[in-house]
């Protein structure tokens, strides 16, 4: 501590603004100490930290740190993790959407955005629905006894009216939209005309949206709340009674 | 002046001491192979991928809207931006051609084992961060199989029990993929993951020059050192390896550019054709494939017809390889003195490999879903067999200097 020995020489020892000079230099070796650095200070050969080192002390000091500076990271990461939520924008998009059903034909689908999601709506011919009883075996969950649809959806054409088929037209997998085959379907299930089938994997549902076994899927299609506010329009989103 | 210069770095930095230890005096067995060129190459695409990255940028809007037409922009409008865009496309493909060689080179010859199972392990992570580098790079350019590819991959993690859903909404930033989950993505492709990638190399690179390099032989040339400590069977990486690594470079770059200036789109496996429609969530395409490198595993969780397991299963198929130091259980390294069941078997994984990588990108029926499902249990097969007959293997006896 060459600086401070040469403002001794000029100073003299007692010079009271040294005081805080020798106060602020000690403090700078004291913290130097803790990194073990050896530093030789004015009172001649021996070091400055000789007394016996206390582990105990030590040990929770650190240890200490650690915890508070751990906390202190965990509550910096919440506002890092939490923005990946969807906003509040993302959020209200969710409004539930009017759909004009009058027009559609028989087989038909059509296709509407609620959510940004695919909403299918089919309307089924008699002989579709006659034939839906008929493949109950083949299927993963005939009964729809999975919470996949809402409860009064859960019958054998899960909808409201057996005529129209409303399903959100993501598949159960991987979330591919499943290709809608009217007249083919009949390759890929033997003796089952109409269905609906994912490019993406293979899955396989009926026009009920129930899915096949030995599909990677393994819940039927999602059928989204949805009511009819006259013959001719349905409203997807908002449960039946609820508005 | 040269020489001052240097000094009076050297007192203040190790520069010198640094490019002796990893470049100049960097002791490197005599006996590299053609199988040798894939780590240089690696580096030398990397720095493409980089420096292409950055110029598009330049010109890329990453939101839903301007995404899918600011791509045709720098395709039609931007002097030379069709340029930097396959050469930053034609990358991401070869960077998995390089790097799944460089894999096999370190499994034939045994480069994985003891004592460079860290610089494996920090391999794998390379490819891990590369495969989610690719992933998100994927879906920036907003098409129809950007789109549907994300959608399927992140719906990967809604198999999770209990959190997957909040999970791959958590992903997504909304109900399905869309702005939101196209910003996040391309922050992370353009600033996360590739800082986490080159700090990746950086230590791979440490690692090896600390172990040392591996060769065909694998013998370990620092065993055999002369009076200077210098090993016998080694010569200075430069002027050797560098002059090798640049001819390998120019053969490289005789490949890369023809695909780049003749085939751009790799025959629909590099730049897939749905991709040319923009992104339409109401509609997937009718046969939708990950691009070629992650074929292979998109097989195995198309063979499996479980939703939980077939995402496990693909899990797996990763992980298993981080492991692979420690499954290997025989003290020989390169496949020049193993046993010919050894030989076999990385045959037979190397087929199957390929045989699913092409299973992964054709539409799926009845049989060749059972061709996939015989070639995952072959893949998985490797590892097993190769824990188990490894412990007692019947080597042949290991010479004491390279051979060449």
């Amino acid at each position: 501590m060459c600086f401070n020995y040469d403002l001794v020489l000029i100073f003299g020892y007692n010079e009271p603004r040294l005081k805080f000079i020798f106060l602020l230099t000690d403090l700078s070796q004291i913290l130097r100490n803790l990194n073990k650095t050896r530093i030789p200070t004015l009172s001649g050969d021996k070091w400055m930290s000789n007394a016996p080192v206390d582990t105990g002390r030590r040990r929770f000091l650190t240890a200490a740190t650690a915890v508070v500076g751990g906390a202190g990271a965990a509550a910096v990461a919440v506002p890092f993790i939490k923005s990946w939520n969807p906003s509040a924008k993302a959020k209200a998009a969710g409004a539930p959407v009017e759909v004009n059903i009058s027009k559609v034909e028989p087989g038909q689908l059509i296709r509407v955005e609620w959510r940004g999601k695919p909403v299918w709506v089919v309307r089924r011919t008699k002989e579709i629905l006659d034939g839906l009883p008929a493949i109950d075996a083949q299927l993963r969950d005939p009964d729809s006894v999975e919470p996949q649809q809402p409860a009064y959806a859960q019958n054998t054409g899960r909808s409201i009216k057996a005529e129209y088929f409303i399903a959100v037209g993501l598949c159960t997998h991987l979330g591919c939209s499943p290709t809608y085959l009217p007249d083919t379907f009949g390759e890929q299930v033997e003796g089952v005309a109409s269905g609906f089938f994912c490019p993406c994997h293979g899955s396989k549902f009926d026009m009920a949206g129930r899915v096949f076994q030995g599909v990677p899927a393994p819940l039927n299609l999602v059928i989204p709340p949805h009511q009819y506010i006259d013959d001719g329009t349905v409203i997807i989103g908002v449960d039946k009674g609820a508005a | 002046m040269v020489k001052n210069i240097i000094d009076w770095i050297d007192e203040r930095i190790p520069m010198t001491a640094t490019y002796n230890r990893h470049v100049g005096q960097y002791a490197t067995p005599t006996n590299f192979n053609f199988w040798y060129f894939f780590g240089s190459l690696a580096m030398l695409v990397l720095v493409n991928q980089l420096l292409t990255g950055i110029w598009l940028t330049m010109n890329y809007v990453p939101t839903a809207e301007g995404a899918f037409a600011s791509i045709e922009y720098i395709m039609r409008d931007v002097e030379y931006g069709w340029l930097l865009r396959y050469m930053h496309s034609t990358g991401a493909s070869a960077f998995f051609v390089v790097i799944y060689l460089h894999m096999f080179r370190g499994i034939i010859y045994g480069s994985y084992q003891k004592p460079r199972e860290l610089l494996w392990l920090f391999g794998m992570l390379i490819f891990l961060v590369l495969m989610a580098e690719a992933f998100m790079g994927y879906l920036l350019p907003w098409g129809q199989m950007s789109y549907w590819g994300a959608q399927v991959i992140i719906s990967l993690f809604g198999a999770i029990p209990f959190i997957g859903d909040d999970l791959t909404l958590w992903i997504r930033g909304d109900f399905v993929v869309s702005g939101a989950t196209l910003n996040r993505f391309f922050a992370l492709h353009v600033i996360a993951l590739p800082l986490v990638l080159v700090v990746l190399v950086f230590l791979h690179l440490i690692a090896l020059h600390e172990v040392g390099s591996n060769n065909p032989d694998g013998i370990e040339i620092k065993k055999n050192k002369d009076e200077n400590g210098w090993p016998k069977d080694g010569i200075p990486f430069h002027p050797y390896y560098t002059v090798k690594d640049i001819m390998g470079v120019a053969g490289f770059l005789i490949v890369f550019c023809y695909v780049l200036f003749f085939m751009p789109e790799g025959g629909g496996y590099f730049l897939e054709g749905p991709n040319f429609e923009a992104a339409n969530p109401m509609k997937t395409p009718e046969h939708i494939a990950p691009v070629w490198y992650f074929t292979p595993f998109y097989a195995i969780l198309r063979a499996i017809p479980d939703k939980l397991i077939g995402v496990i299963g693909m899990g797996l198929a990763i992980a298993v390889l981080f492991v692979l130091p420690w499954l290997d259980r025989c003290s020989v390294k390169s496949v020049r003195y193993r046993s010919m069941t050894h030989k076999l078997n990385i045959g037979q994984f190397a087929v199957s490999f390929i045989v699913l990588g092409y299973l992964g990108a054709v539409p799926t029926t009845e049989i060749l879903t059972y061709v996939a499902r015989f070639f995952t249990v072959t893949y998985f097969g490797f590892f097993l067999l190769l824990w188990i007959y490894s412990k007692n293997e019947k080597t042949k006896p290991v010479p004491e200097r390279l051979t060449h």
